[in-house]
């Protein structure tokens, strides 16, 4: 007490990036752990499962998986920062009935009714984002609102219709393979423009550090400067209109229109994210875990339809593998806590080599 | 120090007694020395500055908190509560300043949360449970309707309500903690008649408050506290206001806070008529640079809300900001920051940290917005941008990357300050510098401030010590109530003047 500070003279420290080494750092993640599970399953079925390694499975894999793909992306971000959008399947449904309502009632092309389509999933995440963002509502509340509502309108304007008019040109288009032959058609390439761009968006801009830091603690993210609400706003806006451009996927890959269309999806995206290695919390995770997460469930789902087993059974599988993703982080800190107890049981040398005040590590990690 | 207590009583045994009781939290010891001694059918005053130890004196004897050492009886009995609930079964209640009651259930629902009186087939008994709200009321003379639901009343009403409550369960022992804070003139006279009928029944009282003419219009004896430790404890009758603001100020403004005097440079901040409905009014203040102006006040008197406006993290109702001349947007703290303002938060682990986040993401979360190349913003050039303002400020860490919360409370503020110098800012506003920090890093905040200065840096600080406020500050402003009651400079700023114009009711300026 009665000696001071070292004077301020002292020579400058400098400071190490890391405190672990990097494998530690680049290897010990969930993401890794979930693209481990995805390379693991991948290579079990094309070994085990009939037809797996047929050229057809990896090409139905993404025609199916693409909406779930597409709407992951933005719906990361919002729930990075502790939100959540119910509606995005609604908003697939209504930009499938606007494609059909303006291109068979309106004549418009089909270029100019998808353009429209996507402008009102920018007007639905508007909505939801105002609410949000501006008014202060919780997102929960909001988008189950709003997944009724918007869910209402698309039934409301086709009735139990369908609208199946499309010209082949573009049903083709929504499943033709970037080279004759190949696994790959070609909405990965609007996927993989929107990944590159949400993947900066997150991980390489100011803009993205603020998610992270609304997700973990939104006031002292105030105190900095970052504009919370405008954010959550952009955030709901980017959801509504990649979702009603997966809906105009959704509608030329079909070459259906109908108001049901998607119904359920948005319970499908959300689990894909949470697998993923989202914290459902916010604050944590990354856009590649998020994309094995979605490609994880797709094979799962897709070996297990060629070994014969029904929807129900793939299910719960996929349903059990998502608890086990959400408790698995705090299984783990139980157990190293275990560790640490049965460890100082023994007589064991200070652990603080730093002269602090004690760690409180695990309330990081509880979340 | 304990043989100068002489208690003014009869000679009655007294009902809560504490000696040398010792709280720490942390590094931090907020109680050394507590040392009551209440006498029933007595009203005891506890006064002291903010941080004097009178809180977690009141918390250890309602049992939120468990003493680290000392003694405390109740009824002659050395007791040790574990729970608010034992120290209400043993007959302590405490009243706060704001109550916490059921907005949606009735009057006598809130009395009678818990325990209410029943009928055959656990069925509560309303009937019993009105009459005997309404006769309670009757005997503490207040007009309430026991029916009514305590959504809506009053905080005096609600003040009353607890009190009612207390004497329902025959609490031997009242301690209201600031209860006249929000309180109006008629309702505090209200609340000391029921106060001293409950006085002439026998109870003990103890009674917390700022406000000299209250403690000398209701209570008998006194107790200072002062650093965490008895100061001394006397009579009413006979001490004086002065008497008492030198006891409870009493201690030398050393060198522990070496501002150094800096040439005065031009106006920097200029506040005007800066007005919040029903926080903080029409307040007006210059600060130049090289200039510490320290704003001094209690807690609750709208310090933080007026540094928190001038940011812009909350709106104001009328008034300008100006920053070099120029206004600055209300409510943008984005704005403010380009102007070259910074504010470091009363609240550390809250507003002024993500603790989650890395030491290198914390020290950049402002910065960051010009550390991109070609658009994109990576984890090195956070860390190569933080990592000379985390020597600068002597931060302790292994790397750059361990999450803040594993860091002490002074290294998380040397973070907090680290990440608002990195901007260079024109004008530092510092919301209780060295609240919960020890004392080594305490002295390195304070000759960091007066180094800071000393390059032509305006500083704004907040700060409940004190000695802080005065050792630091060129200038000190002191708000009372929302409002600044007085400007005083380093030459006439005494303790005696800052705790009157802090505790001072009425709108007379107080002219230094």
């Amino acid at each position: 007490m009665t000696q001071l500070a070292t004077p301020p003279t002292e020579t400058p420290r400098s400071y190490a990036a890391h405190a672990q080494p990097l494998w530690r750092r680049a290897l010990l993640t969930p993401e890794v752990a979930v693209i481990v599970a995805l390379v693991l399953v991948f290579t079990w079925s094309t070994a085990n499962v009939q037809a797996f390694d047929g050229p057809l499975t990896l090409y139905y894999l993404f025609l199916d998986t693409a909406p779930i793909l597409l709407i992951a992306l933005p719906m990361t971000l919002v729930i990075v920062t502790g939100e959540i959008d119910l509606s995005v399947a609604s908003v697939v449904g209504l930009s499938s009935v606007l494609v059909g309502l303006l291109h068979q009632d309106a004549g418009l092309s089909i270029p100019v009714a998808a353009l429209v389509a996507v402008l009102v999933g920018v007007v639905c995440g508007a909505l939801n984002g105002f609410l949000v963002g501006y008014v202060g509502l919780p997102s929960l509340a909001v988008t189950i609102g709003t997944l009724a509502l918007y869910r209402g309108i698309a039934v409301g304007l086709l009735g139990t219709e369908a609208v199946t008019d499309f010209p082949e040109r573009w049903t083709d288009l929504a499943k033709q393979r970037i080279v004759d032959g190949s696994s790959y058609p070609v909405v990965l390439i609007p996927f993989v423009l929107l990944l590159i761009a949400f993947a900066w968006l997150l991980h390489f801009t100011p803009f993205g550090r603020g998610i992270y830091e609304i997700g973990l603690n939104d006031e002292a993210a105030h105190f900095s400067g970052v504009d919370v609400e405008r954010t959550k706003f952009w955030l709901f806006v980017m959801t509504g209109a990649v979702s009603a451009l997966a809906g105009v996927y959704y509608t030329l890959r079909y070459g259906s229109a109908r108001g049901d269309n998607a119904t359920g999806l948005e319970l499908q995206v959300i689990a894909a994210v949470l697998l993923g290695g989202v914290s459902i919390f916010g604050g944590r995770g990354a856009l590649h875990g998020v994309v094995a997460g979605v490609l994880l469930i797709g094979v799962i789902s897709s070996a297990m339809r060629l070994e014969n087993q029904t929807v129900n059974v793939i299910n719960i599988v996929i349903g059990s593998l998502l608890i086990l993703s959400v408790i698995a982080p705090s299984l783990l800190v139980r157990l190293r806590s275990l560790a640490g107890r049965t460890r100082s049981a023994t007589p064991a040398p200070p652990r603080n080599d730093t002269g602090e005040a004690p760690v409180d590590h695990e309330e990081r990690l509880q979340r | 120090m304990n043989e100068t207590f002489q208690s003014a009583s009869q000679g009655e045994a007294p009902i809560l007694e504490l000696e040398g009781v010792q709280k720490s939290f942390g590094a931090v010891r907020a109680l050394r020395d507590g040392t009551l001694s209440v006498r029933p059918g007595s009203i005891h005053a506890l006064i002291g500055e903010n941080g004097a130890g009178k809180s977690t004196l009141v918390k250890i004897v309602a049992g939120v908190h468990r003493r680290d050492g000392g003694d405390l009886r109740f009824r002659g009995e050395s007791v040790d509560f574990a729970s608010t609930a034992e120290s209400k079964a043993a007959g302590i209640a405490v009243i706060y300043q704001e109550p916490t009651l059921f907005p949606d259930l009735s009057v006598t629902e809130n009395i009678f949360m818990g325990r209410q009186p029943l009928l055959s087939g656990r069925r509560i008994d309303r009937g019993a449970m009105h009459a005997e709200a309404t006769s309670l009321f009757r005997r503490l003379g207040v007009d309430l309707d026991p029916r009514r639901l305590a959504r809506g009343l009053s905080i005096a009403d609600q003040q009353i309500i607890e009190i009612a409550k207390a004497i329902s369960l025959d609490a031997a022992l009242l301690i209201m903690d600031e209860p006249t804070a929000a309180l109006s003139g008629v309702e505090v006279e209200r609340l000391f008649q029921v106060a001293r009928s409950l006085r002439d029944e026998g109870r003990g009282l103890v009674f917390i408050s700022h406000r000299f003419d209250e403690v000398f219009a209701l209570c008998d004896t006194v107790t200072v506290m002062r650093d965490g430790a008895y100061v001394a404890t006397q009579a009413l009758a006979d001490t004086t206001v002065d008497a008492l603001v030198a006891q409870m100020v009493g201690r030398e403004v050393g060198e522990l806070f070496p501002k150094t005097p800096a040439p005065v440079g031009d106006v920097v901040l200029s506040v005007e008529g800066l007005t919040s409905a029903g926080v903080f009014h029409d307040v007006s203040f210059e600060v130049r640079a090289g200039e510490i102006v320290g704003l001094a006040g209690l807690v609750g008197a709208g310090r933080s809300e007026i540094a928190r406006a001038v940011f812009g993290v909350d709106s104001y109702d009328s008034g300008t900001v100006r920053l070099d001349g120029r206004e600055v947007r209300r409510g943008d703290p984005r704005g403010a920051v380009r102007a070259g303002m910074a504010l470091v938060p009363e609240d550390r682990r809250k507003q002024g940290l993500v603790v989650e986040g890395s030491v290198a993401r914390n020290i950049a979360s402002v910065i960051r917005r010009g550390l991109s190349t070609a658009g994109v913003l990576t984890g090195s050039a956070e860390d190569r941008a933080s990592s000379p303002w985390a020597a600068k400020l002597q931060v302790k860490t292994n790397a750059l990357d361990m999450p803040a919360a594993t860091m002490s409370g002074g290294n998380q503020q040397k973070v907090v300050i680290a990440k608002w110098l990195a901007t260079e800012p024109k004008l530092l506003i510092i919301d209780e510098p060295t609240r919960g920090i020890d004392v080594g890093t305490k002295s390195e905040v304070h000759r960091l401030l007066s180094d800071l200065a000393g390059q032509g840096m305006a500083i704004v600080m907040i700060s409940s010590e004190l000695p802080e406020v005065l050792g630091m500050a060129d200038r000190v402003l002191v708000v009372c109530e929302g409002r600044i009651s007085a400007e005083l400079d380093r030459a006439d700023a005494t303790p005696e003047k800052v705790m009157l114009a802090a505790t001072r009711r009425n709108d007379q300026e107080v002219h230094a």
